[in-house]
């Protein structure tokens, strides 16, 4: 049984204060979600108890590290149902994984000519480096446009989707509109172009079950801190074959086999794609946070949030002037309601917010393009996640009326 | 700390902005944006013969902060010349602006004097320059 008082209990930092007297709300689990006792607990005991460096040492405290942390990925690789561990690149984060894919597989394959499309509706995680890659390679990057609902403009895509197309970089749900977008049919059309594509998962990752073979996606990102893990830790999935043909990103320790004055050869994977001394705490704390999901469920998770995201389209509706983006249905939406409020800049909303504990962000959560082709600077979000309420939504309208008041709307 | 920051004088600033509006032709002009949160100022100033700011207008978008600050400080720089408006600096506007403000929130009080002290010192940029400044 799903009971979202009990799993509040995993979450020490909830029973924080905001300020002195003021119980903390937090509605920003998409910019990075808090951490169960499981986590904290899991890299406290490697630090206490077995810290040394993986890969490396011929003594317990090493062969046990390594073990916690080969077993993180594998619990990891189950949790997104990739083929092998192999294929679950341990990065920092979903930037990273993007930019390791960008600065490997984009500077090895892309040629003038080429094209890569992305969409309107990218962090700019997902912009940026092929950005970079396409200026030094050369290639043209273009970006399938959204409709007023925030859904992506699937109208569009035949002409932008074409034999030109190398690789199609899309989000698998966005984190301003919430929008969930249609991953599998997406890799299909791409694939029947003949193009590879790189899922950027990190708000469908923490939020639903993803399963890559089912997908069928070529490359997939995600971050771990916005899944209940650590800071400092992020996969890149790819197809075997993919990987193993792609020349590796840094070089350093681990990632060669063999290194003599002239030459190297490059490892296995994946830590051919793994230089240096790794997060190993942090990943050790990933493969807790996969454990915990898991233990609650992704399914009771995703229907808990989808149960939240209702409440709350109803509930802030109910503020006059206030604007909710992305699709109208919640079923099309994940845990998230990015909202303007008339007369009240998405800053001072936060700020007044703050002050009755509430935390949501505000600007514009790095999709500067989205918010400029819908003519405004910022928007508020606040984002959902299985200890979210429907009383700290509550807490959340009456806290907009009163900033409302306050600026005298 | 949040219901201090907007008090009676900034909510009048933000409802009812000071100097609010573009000036052409103009001695110098400069916009800026903070990159963090999309909030954007642009200044028109004009100097008089004695070298003195005598006209300066300014518009945007952006938070009641960062809109009150750019009212105060267009309002605070009528009479002063280029080398003072360059040695204003982040204590100038916080007194007054006269609100406890979060390390965030001084980037959008600073912003309307980024914008000016960029135009004072003639930093080059997408806005033209007077020459004879
Ligand atoms: C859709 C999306 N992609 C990528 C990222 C980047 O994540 P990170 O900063 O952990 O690399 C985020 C985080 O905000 C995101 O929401």
């Amino acid at each position: 049984m799903f009971d979202v008082n009990e799993i509040r209990k995993d979450f020490p930092i909830l029973a924080e204060e905001a300020h002195a007297g003021v119980p903390l709300v937090y509605l920003d689990s998409a910019a990075s979600s808090q951490k169960p006792t499981a986590v904290i607990d899991a890299m406290n005991n490697y630090y206490r108890r077995y810290n040394a460096n993986v890969h490396r040492g011929i003594h317990r405290l090493s062969e046990d590290a390594t073990n916690a942390y080969e077993d993180a990925r594998r619990r990891v690789s189950e949790f997104i149902h990739s083929p092998s561990p192999e294929q679950v690149i341990l990065v920092r984060n979903a930037t990273e994984g993007m930019n390791l894919l960008a600065y490997t597989w984009g500077i090895a394959n892309l040629r003038p000519g080429d094209e890569v499309l992305t969409t309107e509706m990218e962090h700019h995680a997902n912009i940026v480096p092929w950005q970079m890659i396409c200026e030094m390679t050369g290639a043209t990057l273009r970006y399938v446009s959204f409709t007023e609902d925030g859904l992506l403009d699937m109208d569009a895509l035949p002409d932008l989707l074409t034999e030109k197309t190398k690789l199609f970089a899309f989000t698998a749900a966005s984190n301003v509109f919430g929008t969930i977008n249609p991953v599998k049919e997406l890799v299909a059309k791409a694939h029947a172009v003949g193009a590879l594509t790189a899922v950027d998962a990190a708000q469908s990752v923490p939020h639903s079950i993803v399963d890559v073979q089912d997908l069928n996606c070529d490359f997939l990102v995600f971050s771990s801190h916005k899944m209940c893990g650590p800071t400092g830790m992020g996969v890149l999935y790819g197809k075997r074959e993919l990987l193993e043909a792609m020349p590796p990103f840094m070089g350093g320790g681990d990632m060669i086999r063999r290194v003599s004055m002239e030459k190297s050869t490059w490892n296995d994977l994946p830590y051919k794609f793994e230089a240096g001394t790794p997060s190993i705490a942090e990943g050790i704390g990933l493969g807790a946070a996969v454990d915990y999901l898991n233990q609650v469920g992704m399914d009771n998770i995703h229907h808990h949030e989808q149960l939240i995201t209702r409440y709350a389209l109803e509930a802030m509706s109910e503020v006059p002037g206030l604007k909710i983006m992305g699709p109208k249905q919640a079923e099309l939406r994940g845990g998230l309601v990015s909202f303007t409020v008339d007369g009240l800049h998405p800053h001072d909303i936060a700020q007044l917010l703050d002050g009755d504990g509430i935390a949501v962000r505000a600007g514009h959560h790095c999709a500067m393009p989205l918010h400029k082709k819908l003519g405004i600077g910022a928007s508020a979000r606040a984002s959902f996640y299985l200890h979210t309420t429907t009383e700290e939504v509550d807490l959340l309208v009456a806290s907009l009326h009163r900033a409302r008041k306050v600026f005298r709307l | 700390m949040s219901m201090q920051m907007y008090r009676e004088q900034i909510l009048d600033l933000y409802e009812n902005p000071l100097n609010h509006g573009a000036l052409d032709p103009h001695d110098f002009s400069y916009e800026e944006d903070n990159p963090l949160c999309g909030d954007v100022i642009k200044i028109d100033v004009r100097m008089g013969e004695d070298g003195r700011v005598t006209e300066v207008a300014w518009s945007g978008d952006g938070c009641a902060i960062s809109q009150a600050s750019a009212s105060l400080v267009t309002e605070e720089i009528k009479g002063l010349t280029l080398e003072e408006i360059k040695k204003l600096d982040k204590d100038f506007i916080l007194e007054l602006l006269g609100i406890p403000l979060s390390m965030a929130r001084i980037k959008c009080a600073t912003l309307s004097l980024k914008v000016l002290k960029a135009g004072a010192y003639g930093i080059p940029d997408k806005s033209e320059m007077r020459k004879h400044l």
